[in-house]
This record gives C-alpha cells, sequence and structure tokens, in this order.
C-alpha cells in the first residue's frame, strides 16, 4: 500500500496550484466550520453567563460593550453567516440544484457576494 | 490508507446523511435565534432567561447541542482524515490522526455536558 501511495504523482506547490473561486469558497467554509469549533466555548460562555443571573447578564452586557468584545463576536458571527450561506450552496447542490461548471460558479461567487453583505450589516448592527 | 472505524456512523454514506440532517436542523435554529436576537435588541434580563427557559427552547437547545456534536465530529472527521495522512506525517500518521481526534472527541464531549447541564440545571 505504501508503495503505491508513494508513487502517486502530487503536486502540493502552492504556487503553481490554481485557486478558482468555487476551491477558495469551499476552503473558506472549511475553515468558518474549524473556527467555529474553537468559538464555541465563548459561545457557550456568553449563554452559561446571560442565564445564571441577573448580575451575570449585567456583567455580560457591560463586557458586549467594549469594542474588544464586540470585535469578537463580529468575528464569531461573520465565520458563522459564511459557513451558514455557504452550507444552504452545499444543501442545495445536495438536492440537484446548480451542478454544472458553470452553476459551480455561479453558487460560489454567491456565496461570496452574499456573505459579505450579511456580514457587513451584521456588523453594523452589532455596533 | 485511512480506516472508518473512527467515524461516527461507520461508513461515508451514514456520516453524510449525519452532516446534512444536522446541518439543517443547526441553520433552521440559528436564523431563528439570530431572527429573534434582532428583534429583541436591548432584551432584558427576565425575558431573555423565560424565553431560553420555555419548554420549546429548552428542547430546541438540547437537540442544537447533540447536532452540534454530531455535525463538528463528521465535520473535523473529514478534516483530519483529509491532512493528517502519511503524505504530510509518514509512519507517524496513525498516531497524530487518532491523537487529534481524541482531543477533538474529548472537546466535543465537554461542550455537550456543558451545554445540557446549562440548559437543564436549571442555573
Ligand atoms: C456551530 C456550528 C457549526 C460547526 C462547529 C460546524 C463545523 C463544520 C465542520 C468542521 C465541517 C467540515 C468542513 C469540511 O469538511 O470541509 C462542516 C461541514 C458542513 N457544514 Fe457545518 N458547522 C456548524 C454549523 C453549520 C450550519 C448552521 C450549517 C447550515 C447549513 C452547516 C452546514 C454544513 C455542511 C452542509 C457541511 C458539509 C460540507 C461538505 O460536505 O464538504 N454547518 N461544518
Amino acid at each position: 500500500m505504501a508503495i503505491v501511495n508513494d508513487k502517486r504523482p502530487v503536486n502540493l506547490d502552492l504556487t503553481t496550484i490554481k485557486f478558482p473561486v468555487p476551491a477558495i469558497a469551499s476552503i473558506i467554509h472549511r475553515i468558518t466550520g474549524v473556527g467555529l469549533f474553537v468559538a464555541l466555548p465563548i459561545l457557550l460562555w456568553m449563554l452559561d453567563r446571560s442565564l445564571a443571573s441577573p448580575e451575570t447578564f449585567a456583567d455580560l452586557k457591560d463586557l458586549l460593550a467594549t469594542p474588544l468584545a464586540r470585535f469578537v463576536v463580529w468575528g464569531i458571527v461573520a465565520m458563522l453567516i459564511y459557513h451558514l450561506v455557504a452550507g444552504i450552496k452545499h444543501l442545495l447542490m445536495d438536492i440537484g440544484i446548480g451542478e454544472t461548471l458553470e452553476g459551480g460558479r455561479r453558487g460560489a461567487f454567491l456565496v461570496l457576494a452574499v456573505s459579505a453583505v450579511l456580514i457587513l450589516l451584521a456588523g453594523g448592527w452589532i455596533w | 490508507m485511512v480506516t472508518s472505524v473512527t467515524s461516527l456512523g461507520r461508513n461515508g454514506l451514514y456520516d453524510w446523511l449525519i452532516q446534512r440532517v444536522t446541518a439543517l436542523i443547526l441553520g433552521v435554529y440559528f436564523i431563528f435565534t439570530m431572527g429573534w436576537l434582532m428583534t429583541h435588541s436591548g432584551v432584558d434580563y427576565l425575558t431573555w432567561k423565560a424565553f431560553m427557559g420555555s419548554l420549546c427552547m429548552q428542547i430546541a437547545n438540547t437537540l442544537v447541542f447533540f447536532s452540534v456534536s454530531a455535525h463538528a465530529w463528521v465535520g473535523l472527521w473529514t478534516v483530519t482524515t483529509d491532512y493528517i495522512t502519511t503524505l504530510q506525517f509518514g509512519s507517524k500518521a496513525t498516531f497524530a490522526r487518532l491523537t487529534a481526534q481524541l482531543v477533538i472527541a474529548l472537546l466535543t464531549l465537554v461542550y455537550l455536558l456543558w451545554g445540557l447541564v446549562m440548559i437543564w440545571g436549571g442555573a
């Protein structure tokens, strides 16, 4: 097995690999998926503080009024929005919508554009 | 060669389905809760607590915690089997991948228990 694997031609030279729009849309979906997993404790902690008591709720509210905390929340919401929009496109393609080469390109472009708009809107809402 | 002994559904078809079903649940949940938060900005403690403490939301949150756990496990299993292979890690690949998967599994379990205790513990 190892011998067969060793002889397979593999190109991992990032400078010669092309990254068309669908590839970029796909890798961001993966990065945001991993990022969300890492960010989950922050979300759980905020949920915990918001429910524990009126005092912890007020403390959390004060914390979320600081620029740094808002930026972090915005970052997490941005990852969620992108992963969600790209995930919905994934599910649509799974049921056969936009499965052509051209459809794939358009879908990926649409995901990037729609998420960018939603992320900006979310930023405006958080501030 | 990566075998499927560590995958959640034991084969790709089940894993694929688990990830779609949980994605659907998570998608509906996040659109709904973000919508609720947007229409209730400046919400006070009692309203928030009553919302999250309602039986509906307790059940939804429970469902979502289980869904996130399964979804993340299947997703991160795919990522670890893609990147932690003999190609990058040589003969240590299996050991490195299983170690990474063990850490991910423990984290997922901690998240899940934390979430469930928070929702049902009345704290
Ligand atoms: C906090 C919640 C979430 C976490 C931690 C998470 C994490 C992940 C991870 C790590 C992957 C694997 C990425 C890959 O293999 O490239 C993934 C895939 C996926 N996620 Fe999520 N996700 C979350 C929420 C969502 C939501 C809300 C949707 C809604 C539609 C969604 C839809 C998908 C889909 C369809 C895939 C499969 C992609 C594929 O097969 O390549 N996820 N997710």
